[in-house]
């Protein structure tokens, strides 16, 4: 056949972009929330070998001794102790695997949920987009802690509907932003053709929509983790989060709380650093994914 | 032409030069580019995407952005030198002596403004006219861009017209302190085929009637077939052939123009083939040793692969940077 | 070579699409954007019919129509004899399978997320049951075909420039090897030194595949020698209508006239008559009464004004004009 023959394809940019996730060039990698976040997941996965003591029991007889530095401080407990004796720095290291256990996982319910929903509402509107608009628009008048500890109050208190109950208040969020993005990417040439090859509607969302929002979807992610841990701990320091013996740092603010009159600062201070740390780690990342991702949909 | 009326405007090998915040990558944009400009006279710079033609435009304006700069190279208007000047009086310049129009009227109108407020703009900053004087002077300028019911489109703003009025705003904007020379970066490309036609001979009037020079930038040879005198063809940042437009189509010298003029299809349609340009318009951050056209050349000899060719004089006016046109 | 008699391939009979305007709170009837009305065409197999007009003339909407990406207000398009309209969801299904289509944005036309393999193979996935060794053959044999390495199967469009992108797209349109494409601006988009060796390949693949097309385009060079015959259209109606080589060289409806002597020359020695017309291009909300083109034509009648002209053979072509209606 003779067509005149194309130019080989130089590449334009080196690194491809994957069908599932993107690949990102290693430099300028923002290394301070990495950090940050690999120390907790590490913290998070090996708590049983590197923490020091059972986080759960406390031995009475070491109560409220302060961090190693300070006067009547021991080596033995070198962020100190609670109001039951039980080792601060444990408490710290489980603490992270209940907080990221947690809020990645309501994070992840949040985003299936939400994704799927926007996508749907985005791409089929009519009374489909009507209904899920207006589930969303009342969801979203709700002030989310108000209706999670409404919630949690019902349900009562475990890990495992922790993590129901904040995706079920935070997946608003992502169906809103997800149905604008879909609102055009639908009208994009693409999606048009693929109307056009005779795709369903189902493979349209599923091949070519779900794949384009899933980089909005990880930055959106991103962004939750910090405002869901900050959510878990304050239903835990409100007493319909995760339930005592177990860890979790919103929970160790509220004992502590009541040590703060006495002076026993740590019992505070320590939890708080950890939640801060985390989320601040977690918006940096989300910020700086969604500067490297966005730039690169736009050169498409 | 006479030959003996001085040069408007004289580039003599300009570059310039984009260079990456790490100084890693330079790109030449705009690579030792010499041009002359006579009063009156319409100059077309032809050139795809990557050539430099919109960077040349904002080198003669100095408003290159910061990540590039003016490595080499000279540029006279009017006999001065436009490099020595300062801000303040490239300002002065910028608007009064040398006015651009770009391809997006939209994005050259503020939304916010009344039409008349944008026309008269100039003049108050220019000519410190006084409010009043401005806004007759903007009526007048509609009127000679052939906009009906002038005085009362005045008041109006931007979003209230069509694309082909607002091209004829941004041009009364352009001309509203009588500049001596008008670049115009693609005026026409968005607009529909009877619009761009009314817009062409409205450039060509508003030049005869005021001896405005016009450099006019674009893709489409067929606007340089009808409104230029004269045309330099850019490749990669270089012009790579020049000179008085009837020469350039009857004979051009370099492969590159050649090939473009063969490639437009004929209205008188045969179905025959198409002369096509192998490859595609080249990437300027890697440019291969030599002439910058060598890999899509269908005349490439071995020469050509280890030094750039320089600027032959063809005679007439006519010159190429090409090893094979060599004369 | 198609000798003898053309076989009608598609037929649009009275074809027309108004788009309902909002109803505000208090307006009685707020009227509709009037995209395509009546308008009536052939498409034979192996040839291109080539559409041409400016902003607002109902291609773009007629293209959507064809591509059943949008359902007629009134009247029908006939393929191969069967009314569109009236197709169940399998004939839905065969019909994709004979009409595909190219649009202008090679960089919007391709899913960013997938390889090009699958872009290629999606309308063979969707439509056919074949299996994983053969779909790889198939998007080999359609790289070939549109002259692209085969290595381009496992990349991605990002890393491809505009010419090779439409030559990806064009390779997906002719997956299931249709009847039929419509190619709506296909050249628009891509530069000057490319638009001529994506236009020869069309025609090649024309040739080699007996494929039909529907070209829409601005440039009406680009049309005029792409095509077979050539439909004016001017805010929603044909005004002209017949041969390319007619229309282009020798066109009667004072629009069509304009439109072609508008047209930027190849030579400046090449003068052509210069017809400006005054004024804008009308809305399609509120179209002119009568012949839509009255307002801004130079030899405009009285009639113009109140009468709507019909579409009539004269001159070798049709004109919906009342200086060429001798039927009074």
């Amino acid at each position: 056949m003779s067509v005149s023959p194309a130019p080989s394809p130089s590449p334009v940019a080196s690194a491809p972009i994957a069908w599932r996730m993107p690949r990102i060039r290693l430099e300028g990698l923002p290394l301070f929330p990495i950090g940050i976040l690999l120390v907790l997941v590490f913290a998070a996965v090996f708590a049983d070998l590197i923490a020091p003591y059972n986080p759960e029991i406390g031995s009475l007889s070491q109560r409220f001794r302060p961090p190693v530095w300070s006067v009547g401080g021991s080596g033995e407990h070198l962020l100190g102790t609670d109001h039951i004796g039980r080792d601060v720095l444990s408490r710290l290291i489980f603490g992270a695997r209940v907080s990221m256990v947690v809020g990645f996982m309501a994070v992840v319910f949040a985003g299936v949920v939400g994704t799927g929903l926007g996508i749907l509402s985005g791409y089929l509107g009519g009374w489909v987009d009507q209904v899920i608009m207006r589930v969303t628009d009342t969801w979203l008048a709700l002030p989310a802690l108000t209706f999670a500890i409404f919630l949690a109050a019902i349900v009562g208190p475990s890990e495992f509907n922790i993590v129901i109950i904040l995706g079920g208040v935070y997946w608003t969020r992502y169906a809103r932003v997800v149905r604008g993005e879909v609102l055009s990417l639908k009208e994009r040439d693409f999606v048009r053709l693929a109307i056009v090859a005779g795709c369903s509607k189902w493979k349209i969302m599923r091949q070519h929509l779900l794949p384009n929002v899933l980089n909005t979807a990880i930055v959106l992610a991103t962004l939750m983790l910090g405002v869901v841990i900050v959510s878990e701990a304050a239903l835990s320091f409100l007493g319909v989060g995760v339930p005592p013996p177990k860890p979790a740092w919103g929970l160790m603010l509220a004992d502590g709380k009541k040590g703060l009159m006495a002076g026993y600062w740590w019992l505070t201070v320590f939890p708080g650093v950890c939640i801060v740390m985390m989320v601040l780690a977690a918006n940096l990342l989300g910020d700086w994914l969604r500067v490297k991702l966005d730039p690169q949909l736009r050169q498409l | 032409m006479a030959t003996t009326t001085a040069p408007l405007l004289e580039l003599d090998k300009l570059s310039a030069h984009y260079v990456t915040a790490r100084g890693t990558r330079v790109v030449r944009a705009v690579d030792e580019v010499s041009l002359t400009l006579r009063p009156g006279e319409t100059l077309g710079v032809v050139g795809e995407s990557g050539s430099g033609k919109t960077t040349l435009a904002l080198t003669i304006l100095r408003l290159l952005p910061p990540a590039a700069r003016i490595v080499s190279g000279s540029m006279r208007f009017g006999g001065e030198d436009l490099l020595a000047k300062s801000t303040t009086e490239m300002r002065k310049i910028r608007g009064k002596r040398i006015a651009m129009i770009l391809q997006d009227p939209m994005a050259s109108l503020n939304p916010l403004f009344t039409v008349g407020d944008q026309i008269a703009e100039g003049v108050r900053v220019h000519e410190g006219a006084t409010r009043r004087s401005a806004w007759q002077r903007a009526g007048g300028l509609l009127k000679a861009v052939k906009i009906p019911a002038a005085t009362q489109r005045l008041g109006e703003y931007p979003h209230q017209m069509s694309g082909g009025m607002r091209q004829r705003i941004v041009g009364a904007i352009a001309i509203s302190c009588e500049p001596q020379l008008l670049i115009a970066d693609e005026p026409t490309t968005s607009l529909d085929v009877t619009i761009q036609a009314q817009y062409l001979k409205l450039l060509r009037d508003i030049q005869r009637e005021r001896g405005l020079a016009l450099i006019f930038i674009t893709h489409n040879l067929g606007i340089v077939a009808r409104m230029c005198d004269s045309v330099a063809v850019m490749y990669a940042g270089r012009v790579i052939e020049s000179g008085p437009v009837r020469r350039i189509f009857n004979a051009p010298a370099h492969p590159y123009t050649q090939a473009l003029i063969e490639s437009i299809p004929r209205m008188d349609g045969s179905l025959e083939r198409l002369t096509a340009i192998d490859g595609q318009p080249p990437d300027l951050a890697t440019l291969p040793r030599g002439c910058s056209f060598q890999v899509r050349c269908p005349r490439v000899v071995d020469r050509c692969r280890e030094e750039a060719p320089p600027v032959f004089d063809i005679g007439a006016g006519h010159t190429a940077r090409c090893w094979v046109a060599k004369p | 070579m198609l000798g003898g008699q053309a076989v009608t391939l598609l037929e649009a009979r009275n074809l027309t699409k108004h788009f309902p305007l909002r109803k505000g709170l208090f307006s009685v009837d707020p009227g509709a954007v009037r995209a395509v009305d009546g308008v009536s065409f052939t498409i034979e197999a192996g040839r291109t019919l080539g559409v041409v007009g400016e902003s607002g003339c109902g291609k773009s909407t007629t293209a959507k129509l064809v591509l059943k990406l949008e359902e007629p207000t009134a009247g029908d398009i006939l393929f191969e004899g069967r009314g569109l309209t009236t197709l169940d969801a399998e004939g839905i299904r065969q019909y994709r399978r004979s009409v595909q289509a190219v649009f202008q944005d090679p960089f919007a036309s391709l899913n960013p997320r997938m390889r090009v393999d699958a872009i290629i193979a999606e309308p063979l996935v969707t439509n056919e049951k074949i299996e994983k060794g053969q779909v790889r053959q198939r998007v080999a044999r359609l790289l070939d075909m549109v002259g692209l390495p085969a290595r381009s199967a496992d990349l991605f469009p990002h890393e491809f420039s505009g010419g090779q992108r439409q030559r990806i797209a064009i390779a997906r349109a002719l997956a299931l090897s249709p009847k039929l494409i419509v190619l709506d601006e296909p050249v628009s988009a891509l530069d000057v030194s490319i638009r001529a060796q994506i236009l020869n390949l069309l025609v090649d693949l024309q040739r080699d595949l007996g494929l039909a097309y529907l070209f829409i385009a601005h440039d009406l060079a680009a049309v005029a020698h792409m095509s077979h015959s050539i439909a004016v259209m001017y805010l929603g109606q044909l005004v002209e209508y017949g041969l390319a080589k007619t229309v282009a060289t020798d066109p009667k409806h004072p629009y069509t006239q304009a439109l072609f002597s508008a047209a930027l020359p190849s030579h400046p020695d090449e003068v052509r008559e210069e017809i400006i017309l005054t004024g804008e291009v009308p809305s399609p909300v509120n179209p002119p009464s009568g012949c839509r083109f009255h307002p801004r034509c130079p030899h405009v009648l009285p009639r113009c004004a109140p009468e709507v002209p019909k579409l009539r053979t004269s001159f070798g072509r049709e004109v919906a004009c009342h200086l060429y209606d001798t039927a009074r």
